[in-house]
């Protein structure tokens, strides 16, 4: 166990890379309750969203969530969390455990002028449980009346898993397919172990950060702190499909404007080790023995059996350009590859 | 658990003595601490090393640590193997050798644990 943002987090259960390869090839149950959930509603909360969030909240149907940066006024990220539309005027934001209070606070500020609309840190009444796998449908399907089938990628639906009342949202962090299951905390053991028992036939495997983070990796997903904070713009992390030019105005979007105008001097990329090495978090990128940039993850990935990380990079570097990482002070050598690393096979 | 016929470090090293020279690995306690090794960086063969020099890494796929020389001495061979299958490391630790010195100073086998005292600091560590 380590201590992460207040909790006490298991790194790994039975072993990270078991744990990664079970994900891929049938189903990983992770708890994943430390992530906070802050709601916003009142009759404004959509402007309220709008103006926050770099994507386009009006686009949202009830039951439907997305992707969005929470933006500071440079472009860069307050945080980056998934909305979800609870109804027409009620939000549900789902952010980093480390990031709650900080978001709760610059949300309230950032509000104050728009109306009715107000913001609630209700990260305590929300025990949070994912199910992530090929097999995941299957093991939740038993325990809950909801049609897992009529729920689409990135839509939730409220029902009971486990004869316990929460929301089933088909959404993760693993680049598999799955179910992340809100309930209620003190429900949450009574649910844990229904699923376990539920998924004995389908060699479902508790997994902790360790293999959250080796799977969101090769899935290519950000991880707030690491590879994107608050000095990376969303722009320069490569994620300008959370980004609507069409919604109207919102924080950053003038710095945004501008730094697409005037062309990026640095952006995120994927990479993958020729040289036999781990590039980590913090290591220099250098191009002609320069400092050019910095790891922002790296690891040894389980299923792809290959060093990769990402990295920003000066935006000039051609798209498979190769560079060298300085890896406790030697020189390894990286090729630019594209993301992400993995995709899951289309059933 | 923890061979007799191996001296020990309280880095967590074990080291086999034949004659004058000493395989060199990591125990089972250091192997559960990391998790699945991934990956492992040896010395040179000929390079002279002095007891408690940093002499490799080896890295899981949460931490890298290094392996530091258990005797003073040069490294007269490493286990090519392990390139390719890091993983026995986990599988075998103490079974496992990573490099071989030869002892420059006999004596220094001296300050090395044995296999009860080297229990000893594992459950006081743990």
């Amino acid at each position: 166990m380590v201590p992460f943002a207040g909790w006490d987090m298991p790194v790994e259960y039975s072993g990270i890379t078991a744990e990664h390869m079970a994900v891929r090839a049938s189903a990983g149950l992770f708890d994943v309750s430390h992530m906070g959930e802050i709601e916003v509603a009142g009759a404004d909360a959509l402007a309220a969203i709008q103006r926050i969030t770099s994507n386009d909240a009006s686009r949202l149907s009830i039951g439907q969530a997305q992707y969005a940066g929470l933006m500071m006024p440079n472009g860069a990220f307050v945080d980056d969390l998934l909305v979800y539309r609870l109804a027409a005027d009620h939000f549900l934001l789902v952010v980093n455990a480390s990031n709650v209070a900080k978001d709760v606070a610059w949300i309230r500020e950032q509000i104050k002028g728009i109306g009715d609309a107000v913001t609630v840190d209700s990260s305590s009444r929300y025990a949070l449980i994912a199910v992530q796998g090929p097999a995941a449908r299957q093991i939740v399907q038993p325990l809950t009346g909801v049609d897992l089938g009529a729920i689409k990628y990135y839509w939730f639906a409220h029902g009971e898993i486990a004869s316990v009342r929460g929301t089933i949202s088909r959404t993760g962090y693993t680049g598999e397919d799955g179910y992340e299951l809100f309930v209620p905390p003190a429900s949450a053991p009574r649910v844990w172990d229904a699923l376990l028992d539920a998924g004995k036939s389908f060699d479902l495997t508790p997994a902790g950060l360790g293999a959250r983070d080796t799977l969101r990796l090769e899935a290519a997903m950000r991880l707030y702190g690491n590879d994107i904070d608050d000095t990376t713009t969303v722009l320069e992390a490569d994620l300008e499909w959370i980004v609507s030019w069409t919604k109207g105005g919102f924080i950053g979007r003038a710095a945004l404007e501008a730094q697409k105008e005037a062309g990026l001097t640095r952006r995120l990329v994927g990479f993958e080790m020729i040289d036999r090495a781990i590039a980590r978090q913090g290591h220099p990128v250098l191009i002609g023995g320069m400092a050019a940039g910095h790891v922002t993850s790296g690891t040894q990935t389980p299923f792809l059996k290959k060093a990769i990380g990402m990295a920003y990079v000066p935006a000039s570097a051609p798209p498979d350009a190769e560079f060298d990482i300085d890896v406790r002070n030697r020189r390894a050598r990286a090729r630019i590859v594209p993301l992400p690393f993995y995709k899951r096979p289309r059933s | 658990m923890y061979p007799a016929d191996l001296k020990y470090t309280s880095d967590h090293e074990w080291i086999r003595i034949a004659g004058d020279q000493g395989q060199v690995g990591i125990t089972d306690y250091a192997q559960k601490q990391l998790g699945d090794v991934v990956y492992v960086e040896l010395p040179d063969v000929g390079r002279a090393v002095s007891q408690g020099d940093a002499i490799g890494t080896i890295e899981s796929v949460k931490a890298v640590s290094e392996i530091f020389a258990p005797v003073s001495g040069e490294i007269v061979a490493v286990n090519a193997t392990l390139k390719d299958s890091p993983e026995t490391i986990n599988s075998d630790p103490h079974g496992t050798w990573m490099m071989t010195i030869r002892l420059a100073n006999p004596a220094e086998t001296t300050k090395l644990l044995d296999s009860t005292q080297y229990a000893d600091v594992v459950k006081q560590g743990s």
